[in-house]
């Protein structure tokens, strides 16, 4: 099949004039009524067989196609009375009052129209928008008293929503009736309807003014058969239908000679149920109602909003191959892979060209079928036709006609190169390739260290999986897309894919002083961690036994010509750095692929921090940096697993010494509020540059407390290290803080020591009654703990006024989430539109599709920000060590 | 007391301003150059228009090229290609 490109020039909207409509339609719906009693359609009607063909088998009677080749026949109605559309009723608004009662001329002098033409000209050249200009002539002309061409007295239109035009004549309220407002539209000369911004060969103002209604084809509004075998029409027949009754009602009064009151009902009566067929959302226009009460969906509510034509079909496909189900965590699967269940594999499947090569092994995956395992569901013979094997009855003669040319659709075998997805779809590397590892049950599993780039849990989260189908686009994805090449993120130059939470904590475990294996242990270590690497000469030798340290261990997933140094998590900031001899071994030094001294923890290896891994993966590639991710997930799981790691509410105990002194920290603070709070009711307390007495109290009072907190935290810091280290029993809470594999200090603080100050707006806590919080306290009291100061430590439990204090922080913060994601999703959906088809050129430009420059060099510096050294664009420290060390070798 | 509005363009040079980036019209040949260069057409240069103050300042016509030397947080500095036109 060859494609010809074309290219769309332009896109012209007009009106379909009555004439056209009647051109376009193949039928004059003239009744009311659908099917007979016998279950046809009647000719006619609404169903009528002219209007294309639904059900399957039959033919449709105007082009004699079948049912996926008859796109649809239009009808049409006659309307007996012309009515106005509601989508222009606004536009026929401005142009009744900037126009003429008599002539129909545009209420301005001549020249001034002249102006107007040529500056509508000068717009479309330059391919500006005309609006502004013909607001402007609407501005202009409406303010006209009488017309310049004729003279005659122009008189006030109250538009009144959504389909009606009063006159006011001396003073008394005339109703122009559809026919009028038409009537007046038609005298607009072609010339006048120009500078109005009509394109007259496309759109007359008059047709604005519906007298014939196009009928759209049953294809648009098929009906649909129930079990019972009761048939159900679409909501768009169910208006049509209202239409229709309501038209012949008006035409059989007419002709009748009806009062001119009862017509006049009947015309609004169709007006409303033409302009609920446009839209049923119209302000001040009660919506057309199903039987059910259920508002029907008709033309506008089709096309509008997320589940609108547009957003829903048109933006957001769905499509075929591709699967989702609930995810959940395989440390032994590497970060490229991803674990498919098996029915998940039978389902989705892979078309592969039968060539002399592979016809074998193809055929006994056509034997095997749909239904047995690694099978195939589908081949295509060379001509495209499909042939289901599920339906196939004599395998064997399949299998002979079988040759090469043909595709077979293969199930998704392991190695299979599929994209794997979570939403929302924030960033690119919300959607990577993975490569395909069936396994039983019935869950995607993936590797925790890919958590990170997809924002993924384990908490229900679901992800999509979509087979890939071209070999163009697997080539694609296996060096675009995989996993290992978006280790690095376009975002700050750094790892956003490593360790999280156990591999940070095991990390820390395994590579603190002091941790030493037998040989046996290590072997064990090793052996089920999958690494085949002879041991090193052990470091301690002890009473005759051999022992390894954890950082020995460890070192073995390092490349062997790896050196480097910098400051671990652990780290304390001390203002002098004894790097080596760091009493706290936060110091980490690497030479030559061992671990000399210093700790692992989430600056090595961390998601978003871990600098020995951006070293790895940009000194020795992504194959590597996989690697080493793989071989420290399982070390480190299994380290964690056979040693042992758990934490519970005893990691936040405090011996009494340390409750005591956090008391009388917050006591003092305490105090100090009363003090400040003095101070300021004697006018002594000395105001803050650029704040009233009161802000500053408030400064004053908010900086205390929180120094308070900060002073309990370090209490109980303090104890819970010092505990750690005497009784040398490991604080899981701590080390977990500490190492950054989850919590932070903070959070301990608040859990042993003192939640601290609650807040709203970033205040402390001011609204309730007035001048007080809750009732508990006196007017104007502002204490500390009449404003949410919460003293207690979760741990603790909170007091029942504090609890209250809390819920009110706690609720702000949840609110802000939800406000912030639908604002944030906002601004990324219009952030996107506006810049999807910018691209880098090979020359480092920024250009959009009409290849207009938007960047002169990407970034300016042509820099691709995932290569550079954390945004910087080199690391000059490192390459100096790097060739000092080469110099010294 | 102040009468009439003084056009601060006479009293400031804003050519001078700090925030202000070097402009330059380009010269017939230079400009080629780069379209060359850059295998464009004058339409795909993003434009300035002949209103801006800095393009009056250097006396610069429509369709002229401008070329405009910035300070750049990532590249120290940065060139920057600008057509004017009418509107």
């Amino acid at each position: 099949m060859r494609i010809i490109p074309k290219k769309v020039e332009r896109i012209k909207f007009g009106l379909l004039s009555p004439e056209m409509i009647r051109k376009l339609a193949e039928v004059k719906i003239v009744t009311a009524d659908t099917y007979d009693e016998d279950g046809y359609p009647i000719e006619g009607g609404l169903m009528d067989p002219r209007l294309g063909v639904v059900d399957p088998g039959l033919r449709c009677k105007t082009c004699g196609s079948r049912v996926g080749d008859c796109p649809g026949h239009f009808g049409r109605i006659e309307l007996a009375r012309p009515v106005i559309h509601v989508g222009y009723a606004k536009l026929i608004n401005k142009i009744l009052r900037s126009t003429c009662r008599e002539c129909g001329r545009v209420l301005l002098p001549e020249e001034k129209i002249e102006e107007f033409r040529e500056e509508l000209k000068r717009a479309r050249r330059i391919g500006k928008s005309d609006e502004p200009i013909v607001e402007e002539l609407f501005k202009q002309a409406r303010a006209s008293k009488s017309c310049p061409h004729c003279g005659a007295e122009q008189k006030e239109i109250k538009f009144e929503k959504p389909t009606t035009f009063i006159e006011v004549v001396e003073g008394r309220q005339h109703r122009l009736s559809p026919i009028e407002v038409r009537e007046r539209l038609e005298r607009i000369t072609d010339e006048d309807a120009e500078v109005m911004g009509f394109d007259v060969s496309v759109a007359r103002p008059e047709w604005m003014v519906l007298t014939v209604l196009l009928v759209p084809p049953v294809t648009v509004r098929p009906s649909i058969t129930l079990e019972s075998g009761e048939r159900s029409e679409d909501d768009l027949t169910h208006k049509l239908v209202d239409i229709i009754r309501i038209n012949q009602r008006l035409e059989e009064n007419m002709e009748a000679g009806a009062p001119q009151l009862i017509i006049e009902d009947l015309w609004e009566l169709l007006q409303y149920h033409v302009t609920t067929y446009f839209n049923n959302e119209v302000a001040g226009v009660p919506p057309a109602r199903h039987r059910s009460g259920r508002p029907l969906k008709t033309l506008a509510q089709r096309l509008k909003g997320k589940e609108g034509r547009f957003r829903s079909n048109l933006s957001g496909k769905r499509v075929n191959y591709s699967a989702r189900t609930v995810i959940s965590p395989d440390p032994n699967l590497s970060i490229n892979e991803v674990g498919v269940p098996e029915i998940i594999a039978r389902e989705l499947t892979i078309p592969e060209i039968v060539t002399p090569m592979n016809i074998e092994r193809l055929k006994k995956l056509v034997r095997n079928g749909p239904a047995k395992y690694p099978g195939a569901n589908y081949v295509e013979r060379p001509d495209g036709a499909r042939l289901s094997l599920a339906r196939v009855r004599d395998i064997d003669e399949l299998l002979e006609k079988i040759e090469p040319g043909w595709k077979v659709h293969r199930h998704l075998i392991d190695g299979d190169i599929v994209l794997f997805n979570r939403q929302p779809s924030l960033h690119r590397m919300s959607i990577m390739a993975h490569e395909v590892k069936v396994l039983p049950y019935k869950t995607f599993r993936l590797n925790l260290c890919v958590c990170p780039p997809y924002n993924a849990d384990f908490d229900g989260d679901e992800m999509n999986l979509h087979a890939i189908q071209s070999q163009e686009a697997r080539a694609e994805a296996r060096v675009l897309m995989r996993v290992q090449e978006q280790i690095l993120s376009p975002r700050f130059g750094g790892p956003i894919i490593g360790g999280i939470h156990d591999h940070i904590s095991g990390a820390y475990l395994l590579t603190l002083p002091g941790v030493r294996f037998t040989k046996e242990d290590a072997f064990h270590l090793l052996y089920a961690s999958g690494i085949k690497k002879p041991l090193p000469e052990p470091e301690i030798v002890e009473n005759g036994k051999e022992y390894y340290t954890g950082k020995q261990i460890f070192s073995l997933l390092l490349p062997e010509d790896l050196s480097l140094r910098y400051k671990a998590k652990v780290c304390r900031k001390c203002e002098v750095c004894r790097e080596e001899e760091c009493e706290y071994d936060a110091y980490v030094v690497i030479e030559n692929g061992r671990l000399k001294c210093g700790i692992m923890d989430e600056k090595s290896f961390g998601a978003f921090a871990g600098v020995l891994l951006d070293r790895i993966v940009k000194d020795y590639g992504t194959d590597a940096a996989r690697e080493f991710l793989d071989r420290v997930t399982k070390l480190v799981i299994n380290f964690i697993t056979w040693r042992g790691f758990s934490t519970g509410i005893d990691d936040e105990d405090l011996p009494e010494e340390a409750k005591e002194r956090i008391a009388e920290i917050l006591d003092d603070a305490e105090r100090n509020v009363f003090e400040l709070i003095r101070a300021y009711n004697d006018k002594i307390l000395e105001q803050l540059p650029g704040r009233t007495l009161e802000e500053t109290l408030e400064m004053r009072i908010m900086e205390v407390l929180s120094e308070a907190r900060d002073k309990t935290g370090a209490i109980a810091n303090e104890y819970l290290e010092r505990e750690e280290r005497r009784r040398r029993h490991e604080n899981s809470a701590r080390i977990m803080a500490v190492s950054g594999a989850r919590g932070s200090l903070l959070n301990l603080t608040q859990m042993a020591a003192c939640v601290g100050q609650q807040s709203v707006r970033g205040e402390r806590i001011k609204r309730g009654y007035s001048g007080r919080t809750l009732p508990h306290f006196k007017v104007g009291d502002i204490s500390a703990r009449a404003k949410g100061f919460v003293r207690s430590s979760y741990k603790q439990g909170l007091s029942p006024l504090e609890f209250f204090f809390h819920n009110m922080g706690g609720r702000e913060g949840l609110v802000d989430t939800a406000v912030r994601t639908s604002q944030s999703g906002y601004m990324q959906r219009r952030l996107i539109n506006a810049l999807q088809d910018l691209k880098v050129e090979y020359d480092h430009t920024v250009r959009d599709t009409r290849g207009v420059i938007v960047e002169f060099q990407h970034g300016e510096d042509g820099s691709d920000p995932s290569r550079t050294d954390w945004g910087k664009m080199v690391n000059v420290k490192n390459i100096v060590e790097k060739y000092a060390r080469t110099e010294a070798e | 007391m102040c009468k009439g509005v003084v056009d601060v363009r006479r009293v400031v040079d804003i050519s001078k301003h700090e925030l202000v980036p070097k402009h330059e019209v380009m010269s017939e040949e230079e400009a080629k150059e780069l379209l060359e260069r850059l295998n464009i057409t004058k339409g795909q240069l993003p434009k300035i228009l002949k209103s801006d103050p800095m393009v009056q300042k250097i006396k610069a016509k429509p369709g002229d090229i401008i070329k405009i030397t910035r300070k750049s947080p990532t590249a120290g500095t940065t060139i920057y290609y600008r057509v004017v036109v009418n509107e």
